[in-house]
């Protein structure tokens, strides 16, 4: 828990939604509008239904069933949890840090080893609702977890005014959120991404969320032509480049991209094929948002109002705004001379992004060491091979164990965008005298493989 | 991929045998995605997800792309529709030849 800071009045609340008029349409559902009378209704009716005390695990594929679930967590007081992903292992881990752990969904299909709240389905009565909620500014709201550089989760608390606070300044940079104006994603709600600019944001705001993921190139066709005022869609790099290579069909006023920086060819492609304006968000999930820029415009990064960055040698640390505490940067950083505006200069050499997810190259490795009958192994980013997203190789050494055995243990521990494609057995790993694995002799070793020089 | 085009849009489209289709298109999931597997060695009944041939969700929209492309039609916005054509290579083959144009 992080200290609650003396001068933060303590009985400072914040309404659930920013909606002036609970009329006011607070999410489509297959192109239906919801009201947010309707929405406050499902919610407490969800609320009344769950345990007097936990912590929530929201599965919940459908966005508006994510809306409500979060909402009702909110009214009754728990904090959400959101994992990197959900294998059997960080659910372990989830069960460790929060023994009250209960999880809620919206399929049946989806069992996972935690205690599971039936929640009402069936709406609420609109009627019943006269007022919006507020929720005291220094709740925890949720706890976003990241993988972490030793193969633990490490937890990372999210108080409801730091939430509330960091979309409100998005939705006024980017110009995008308020009163009729509809949110699509292609992202899923339970990263921070998602949270924040497709569920928390449109709320915040008082702009319409939308229910539906989409995520093939002609369900975002489809959700852009169910929408037409005012449509922004916040996507990664990745999606959007699948978006466009399958030719758009309907324009979009603004797409809003993040997870990992575009190139100068797909920002300007996407304005020419698919958009008005283009934009990118950058942040991290230990501090949320932190800065923003229209690629076809400029390329240094503004931060966010009252969010600073500055360099203490050579580390780049985030504070202000709804940063509550100085926060380490995990990437490279060069400021512009008038010491706000930068550029992104590259990783720490741990840090990996396939397709928009970020995780650390030793905590993926401790992992693969976890496994018992491994006795040494590598997680190793391969140099690029062209068209596609490039995966992670894995050398390991270990005998008596085939590389399928190996897999299925991974897949166990780890979102399965970062299993190793594919899994090299070998009889040593090519250390140093120090036991150091310099990247060079695992390069040398990868180009052995494929028998490049 | 170096497959010969109708040049002529009217043309009838040469119906290859299921089993040829579901070859080729194993082909070109093995390409796309750099697998370490030889075509032949998927099973077309087993599911492509995960516990089959172990492919994940960034996967599937590349296949779709390539698929897509390959054979000129797009898929739907229907979710159902679109689990049910990634569940297994003899699917996803059955849907090609129905909605290809070339």
């Amino acid at each position: 828990m992080l200290p609650v800071a003396p001068s933060r009045a303590a009985e400072a609340r914040i309404p659930l939604v920013g909606h002036r008029d609970l009329g006011h349409v607070a999410a489509y559902r297959s192109g239906k509008p919801v009201t947010a009378a309707q929405l406050l209704a499902d919610a407490t009716r969800v609320a009344q239904a769950l345990p007097e005390r936990g912590s929530a695990l929201n599965l919940a594929a459908d966005r508006y069933r994510f809306a409500v679930n979060l909402l009702a967590t909110l009214l009754r007081g728990h904090p959400t949890l959101l994992p990197p992903a959900v294998t059997p292992n960080l659910v372990e881990a989830i069960r460790e840090f929060a023994p009250d752990a209960y999880y809620v969904a919206d399929d049946e299909s989806v069992r996972i080893d935690l205690p599971r709240v039936e929640v009402p389905m069936d709406g609420g009565r609109a009627g019943d609702v006269s007022s919006v909620p507020a929720i005291e500014a220094d709740r925890i709201a949720a706890i976003v977890f990241t993988s972490g550089s030793t193969g633990e989760p490490q937890p990372h608390p999210k108080r409801w005014g730091s939430l509330v606070r960091n979309v409100l300044a998005e939705g006024e940079r980017l110009a995008v959120g308020g009163p009729g104006h509809v949110i699509l994603g292609t992202v899923p709600p339970q990263h921070m991404f998602g949270l924040e600019s497709t569920v928390l944001m449109p709320l915040a705001t008082g702009a319409a969320l939308t229910a539906e993921r989409p995520y093939f190139a002609a369900q975002i066709d489809a959700a852009a032509a169910a929408h037409p005022p005012a449509r922004t869609m916040f996507t990664t790099p990745f999606h959007l480049q699948n978006w466009l290579d399958n030719g758009v069909s309907h324009r979009l006023e603004c797409i809003v991209s993040a997870t990992a920086p575009l190139t100068a060819g797909l920002a300007a492609r996407a304005e020419a094929e698919a958009c008005e304006r283009l934009l990118e968000i950058y942040g991290c999930t230990e501090t949320g948002q932190l800065a923003t820029r229209r690629p076809t415009r400029e390329s240094a990064w503004q931060p966010l109002a009252d969010i600073r960055i500055h360099l203490r040698d050579d580390v780049a640390w985030a504070q202000g705004g709804h940063i509550e505490e100085p926060t380490r940067l995990a990437d490279l950083i060069e400021l512009e001379p008038d010491g706000r505006a930068f550029h992104l200069a590259g990783r720490s050499a741990d840090v990996v992004n396939i397709a928009g997810k970020r995780n650390s190259l030793g905590g993926l490795t401790h992992q693969l060491l976890a496994i018992p009958g491994v006795r040494d192994g590598v997680f190793h980013m391969p140099e690029e091979r062209g068209a596609g997203v490039t995966r992670l190789m894995a050398f390991v050494v270990a005998p008596g164990l085939d590389a399928a055995t190996i897999l299925e243990a991974l897949r166990a521990r780890m979102d399965p965008v970062f299993l190793p494609r594919p899994i090299v057995l070998v009889d040593a790993l090519p250390r140093r005298a120090t036991g150091k694995l310099p990247r060079e002799a695992l390069v040398a070793l990868e180009r052995r493989m494929n028998g490049t020089p | 991929m170096s497959t010969p085009l109708t040049t002529d849009p009217s043309a009838a489209i040469p119906a290859p045998s299921p089993e040829a289709l579901e070859r080729e298109i194993a082909v070109m999931i093995v390409e796309a995605l750099n697998l370490e597997v030889a075509p032949q060695e998927i099973d077309p009944e087993a599911r492509l997800y995960q516990e089959g041939l172990g492919l994940d969700s960034i996967d599937i929209l590349e296949v779709a792309l390539v698929v897509s492309k390959r054979y000129g039609f797009k898929l739907r916005d229907d979710d159902q529709d679109n689990v049910r054509i990634f569940s297994s290579l003899r699917n996803l083959a059955r849907t090609v030849s129905e909605r290809r144009t070339k």
